[in-house]
Formats: C-alpha cells, sequence, structure tokens
C-alpha cells in the first residue's frame, strides 16, 4: 500500500457521488416540505414588497386628509375605506408596514447581535467572565420590561429610533442564553481542538468555527422575535407611546378603533391594520417553526 | 549504514541528540469546583509526574484503560491545556510555559489526529476549506498552491483530489479519518499525536487507516505518539509502548520486549487479557483484577496500583515508586524490583 491506489479513489467517488449534496440545499429541502413554513414565507414576501414600493404602488398619499371622505367604506375610490380623517387606509397600510416591519426587523438585527456577541464571549470562555455576563442577563430579564418601555419612551421623545433601540436593549438576554448554551457544547468537539491546535487565534474561532455551527437555534429565535418586535411596537402605538401620527403604523392606525361610534359604523378601519400585525405574525411564527425543523442538528448532519 | 548502526548506538547510551520530544514529570490537575463562588474544593490527577521521550521518527505507543490519563497527556503536549507543572521539550526548547503567540511556530511542528471522526471535521465547511485553513492561519502559499497542496495530500491519504469540494457528512468515518489525517499533515508537521485515532472506526477499516499512517510515516518521516486502548493495535504500530496507570507512567519498554517480558503487575495483567490471535497460540494464564480503577480525584497512596495490585506489599502503600531503567531502555515503576 504504497501509493494510493487508483481503484481505491474510484470507488469512494463512486460510493458518493449519489449524494452529492450541500448542507444548504438539504436545508432548503426540509424547509420546502413544510407547507405551513412555504405558505408564511410566500405570503410574507408579498407583504414585504407591498410595503418597499408603498410609494409607488400606493394610489393615495398616506396623510392627505379629506375630511368630506371621512371613514368612507371599501370601494372603487377607497379600496379598503377611509379613516376617521379621511386619509386612504390601503395606502396608510403600506406605508405603515414599513414602520412597523423596519422596527421588528432592526431591533431584532440590533438585539440578535448583543445577545450572540456577549453569548459566544460567555460561552467560549467561561469561569469569571461568564459568571459575570449570566448575571448580568439575569438582571435585564428581570426588569419590568413593560413599564420600563413605556417609562423610557414616556421620558425620551417617542420615535422609531428609540423604540428600536430600547427593544434591542431588552431583549437580547434570550439569544445570548441561547449562543452561551450551543458554545459551551461546540467548545470542546474535536474540530474546534482541531483548529486550536493549528494555532487558530480565538477570534477566528469564535467567528469562523464555532458560531457558524451555532447559528440554527439563532435564526429561529430571531424570525419568531420579529414578529414579537412588531407585537410590542404595535401594543406601544396602540397605546400612543410609539410612532407618532400623522406618520402612520398597524399599530398607531388601531388607537381610533377604541372608540365604540367606529367600532360601530366603520368596522374596517381597524379590522385591516389588525389583520395585517396578525397575518405578518403569524407568517414569521410558520417560518419559524419551519426554520427550527430544517435546521435541527440531527436532522442536517446526519 | 553507519549512520544508522550510530543512531542504534546512541539510542542505547541514551544520547539525547536524536530525541524529538521529551516529557518531564509532567502533570495536569484539573481543578474541581463547588458552591456559588466556585472555590476550588478539590483536584482530579489526570496526569500526575509523567516522564518519557520520543525519538525522531519512531512511534512511541501510549496505552492504559479509560480515564488513565493517556488522552490527557496527549492534550497536554500540544498544549490544549495549560500543564500544571513539569517540562515539554520539543527540540530541546521547553514549550510548556509559552502563550499561544510564542507557541504559533510550533504548532505547526506538533499536529494532532482525533478520535472521533464524526465531529473532527467542521460539518459547516468543505474538505477543501478544511484542510486550507492550517495554511491560511500561517499565512503560507498563494491560493493556487494551496489548492494544489490539499489535492497532493488528499491524494496520499488515498482519497480523490476531486472531492475538495464535498462536506465531511457526505463520506464515511474511515474517509473522515484519512482527511483529519491530512489536516495533520498541512503543516508539514515533525511530530504527530494520534488520539486514539482507529478506536471509533471499524475493525476492518482500522487497519486500511493505520497502514495510511504506516506508508506517511515513511514518506514524511514523521515521528508519531500514537495513543490507544487496544493493545493489538498498539503492538501493529508501536517502536517503544508506555503503559500508563491513573495518571502515573508504570512501565516503558521497546515493543518486543514489552510484550515478551513485562514486568509491572499491572503491564502482565493487561497483557494477559489480550485474546489469543490464532487459535495454535498457547494461552497464557489470565490475571485477572480485583476492584475498579480509583477515583483520580482521590489516587491511593503510595503506588496508585497497590489497591489492585496481586503482589502488593506493604511498603507500596506508603512510597511511590520511581520509574528506573531495569534493562537497557526498560523502565518500570515498581517497588518489585529494587
Amino acid at each position: 500500500m504504497g501509493k494510493p491506489e487508483n481503484n481505491v479513489i474510484q470507488q469512494q467517488s463512486d460510493q458518493t457521488l449519489g449524494k452529492r449534496r450541500s448542507l444548504l440545499s438539504i436545508i432548503v429541502a426540509k424547509f420546502m416540505q413544510n407547507k405551513l413554513a412555504v405558505f408564511g414565507l410566500f405570503t410574507l414576501a408579498i407583504i414585504i414588497t407591498a410595503c418597499v414600493l408603498a410609494p409607488w404602488i400606493a394610489p393615495h398619499d398616506p396623510n392627505f386628509q379629506n375630511l368630506r371622505n371621512r371613514l368612507a367604506p371599501p370601494g372603487p375610490e377607497f379600496w379598503l375605506g377611509t379613516d376617521h380623517l379621511g386619509r386612504d387606509l390601503f395606502s396608510r397600510l403600506l406605508h405603515g408596514g414599513q414602520v412597523s416591519l423596519t422596527v421588528g426587523f432592526v431591533a431584532m438585527l440590533g438585539a440578535v447581535s448583543i445577545g450572540t456577541t456577549i453569548g459566544a464571549i460567555a460561552g467560549f470562555f467561561g469561569g469569571r467572565v461568564d459568571a459575570f455576563l449570566m448575571r448580568l442577563v439575569d438582571v435585564i430579564i428581570s426588569f419590568p420590561n413593560i413599564f420600563l418601555l413605556i417609562t423610557l419612551v414616556a421620558v425620551l421623545e417617542p420615535s422609531m429610533e428609540i423604540l428600536i433601540l430600547v427593544f434591542a436593549l431588552l431583549s437580547w438576554t434570550g439569544t445570548s442564553r441561547l449562543v452561551r448554551g450551543e458554545f459551551l457544547t461546540l467548545k470542546n468537539r474535536e474540530f474546534v481542538l482541531a483548529a486550536r491546535t493549528i494555532g487558530m487565534s480565538n477570534t477566528r474561532i469564535i467567528f469562523g468555527q464555532i458560531l457558524p455551527s451555532a447559528m440554527g437555534p439563532v435564526i429561529v429565535a430571531a424570525t419568531l422575535a420579529v414578529g414579537g418586535f412588531i407585537l410590542a411596537e404595535s401594543t406601544l402605538s396602540f397605546l400612543g407611546l410609539g410612532i407618532q401620527p400623522p406618520r402612520a403604523s398597524w399599530g398607531n392606525m388601531l388607537t381610533y378603533s377604541q372608540s365604540v361610534t367606529i367600532f360601530r359604523t366603520a368596522v374596517w378601519y381597524p379590522t385591516f391594520p389588525g389583520l395585517m400585525i396578525l397575518i405578518t405574525v403569524l407568517c414569521f411564527n410558520f417560518i419559524g417553526d419551519g426554520l427550527r425543523d430544517a435546521l435541527d442538528p440531527r436532522v442536517v448532519e446526519k | 549504514m553507519t549512520e544508522t548502526l550510530k543512531q542504534e548506538k546512541n539510542s542505547i547510551t541514551q544520547d539525547k541528540s536524536d530525541v524529538l520530544l521529551e516529557v518531564e514529570g509532567l502533570k495536569k490537575y484539573f481543578p474541581v469546583k463547588a458552591g456559588l463562588l466556585q472555590k476550588t474544593v478539590g483536584h482530579i490527577k489526570a496526569v500526575d509526574d509523567v516522564s518519557f521521550a520520543i525519538k525522531k521518527g519512531e512511534t512511541f505507543g501510549l496505552v492504559g484503560e479509560s480515564g488513565c490519563g493517556k488522552s490527557t497527556t496527549g492534550r497536554t503536549l500540544i498544549r490544549l491545556y495549560e500543564p500544571t507543572d513539569g517540562k515539554i521539550l520539543f527540540e530541546g526548547k521547553d514549550i510548556s510555559g509559552l502563550n499561544e503567540k510564542q507557541l504559533k511556530p510550533y504548532r505547526k511542528d506538533i499536529q494532532m489526529v482525533f478520535q472521533d471522526p464524526y465531529s473532527s471535521l467542521n460539518p459547516r465547511k468543505t474538505v477543501g476549506t478544511i484542510l486550507e485553513e492550517p495554511f491560511r492561519v500561517h499565512k503560507l502559499y498563494s491560493k493556487a498552491e494551496r489548492k494544489e497542496r490539499v489535492e497532493h495530500l488528499l491524494e496520499k491519504v488515498g482519497l480523490n483530489p476531486d472531492l475538495r469540494n464535498r462536506y465531511p457528512h457526505e463520506f464515511s468515518g474511515g474517509q473522515r479519518q484519512r482527511i483529519g489525517i491530512a489536516r495533520a499533515l498541512t503543516l508539514n508537521p515533525k511530530l504527530i499525536i494520534g488520539d486514539e485515532p482507529v478506536s471509533a472506526l471499524d475493525v476492518s477499516i482500522q487497519s486500511q487507516v493505520l497502514n495510511i499512517m504506516d506508508d506517511l510515516q515513511k514518506d514524511f518521516g514523521l515521528t508519531y505518539l500514537f495513543i490507544a486502548h487496544d493493545l493489538g493495535v498498539v503492538k501493529h504500530i508501536s517502536d517503544r509502548i508506555g503503559v500508563m496507570y491513573l495518571g502515573r507512567m508504570m512501565e516503558v519498554a521497546p515493543k518486543r520486549e514489552l510484550y515478551s517480558n513485562p514486568l509491572h503487575p499491572y503491564t502482565q495483567a493487561l497483557l494477559s487479557a489480550v485474546p489469543k490471535s490464532h487459535p495454535s497460540e498457547v494461552k497464557k494464564e489470565r490475571i485477572i483484577l480485583k476492584g475498579d480503577v480509583p477515583s483520580p480525584s482521590n489516587p491511593p497512596t503510595g503506588c496508585v496500583f497497590h489497591t489492585r495490585c496481586p503482589k502488593a506489599m506493604d511498603h507500596c502503600k506508603v512510597e511511590v515508586p520511581k520509574l528506573q531503567e531495569l534493562e537497557p531502555g526498560h523502565f518500570v515503576a515498581c517497588h518489585l524490583y529494587n
């Protein structure tokens, strides 16, 4: 057996030729099997595209008031009717969606970045660093979040930026615990030890070796988090503490649904923004569930 | 010819010029922590005062049962663990106290092949990327040269170079282990530590991988530290063998010497447990050890083996036996030979 024998090589390439699939293609195939998740992705794609293209496809100026048309029912002129100031609901939904989705995505990116970094550091270095960071997490988790949010937003002028900042700063703890757990198990895997024996730096091991393997659960959590942030934004805006009028958001469009007259005479007005929130959050949850199954390492690695 | 003769002579007279790695009094204690403040309440003495030397070009087998500290020894030598005490002399230079930055040049010289071929390759990276990583870390070669070297290495371990773009999950256990060996070879190391490199493989694949390791040793002039619990495997590949028990080195001897004339009662018991490989072989009487291996967090006093040794004397409970050279090249740590 001095040199590798050709037939050994031949045999091996034959053996492996049949299952030539990258990890990504396996994940995609697995995701596609979940009908609900695919439906969610499809619907969400439509919603996001429509909101992004709002300036071009909205039939009216979202902030143009026409009191003669207040609370007009859905019809050929105003597809989804108008609100109490005669603004076109469809146009406002599209523009409001931009705000709601931006808050959801950017807050998620912020929370996931902070959480991943802190979780990675805690899990990788362990010891005192870990103990300190995890106690910090315990403290933040113990904050009465809703009150803190309301107070903060009330003290600082409420705006989209403040909302995103507050959400991100208060919601990274779950991700950090998740990432820490993944790091604790992955850092002693032999491929990480192998990386250390070739002299790879800690930074490179954390971001190049461990993190890609730890991202599965994080992606799932992040997807679900977007839905959560959209709900949180809607709640605060509904209470008047979030996005300020005249700027539309799905949450603040619901504010006037508190009035009994509107509920009795123009039920479409609160219905459509409510539906948008419901459908969008549902889509994120469906996609999250689909990703959870698709990214399950027990399925992927075998 | 005269060269080799001289070398052989040197090894007998213990000239250190042909020693690649020398371990002196190596200790690795893992702290046991408890309580809210994580106070250290004790130590697990995984490796306790182990000394041995590996000569250039030889294969040194390290055997012992699970938990005896053989893998910890290997991992401490390659500085995956911080040694508690002792010296690790690589080509005469002590690398036991170096920090990661000072260690980097030595990282090229000492490499490791891991036990589990399923967890030793990053599942998210292609084989080509995995094999190129060492070059990137050490900033060696151009892109084209790296690719060429990776292909050459894959060929060396008997894999088709076209498989470069595949992911580890597309390979069988034996193929993965060969990729692991190829990775250990990328930086042209002098010493390869095999941490039970074949114990996770099927028996039929084991010999295939062992043969490849044998061939590569000749081609690249490698020195091996081969850690295993399978005496048959160790016998096949080693030139000299060290026997460990509960963190301590019990006996070190050339292969033939150890198998034909084991001196330590533990080695004798261990060898008597090897199934005979041929029906005509006379089966020696099996020495059955009583009890279990004591906990390394609270090892017995004196000789750690005295609790299970059939020949234990009172003296063994008190004094730790020193590893002494009884015959040229044959070391044993036992009071029977004082």
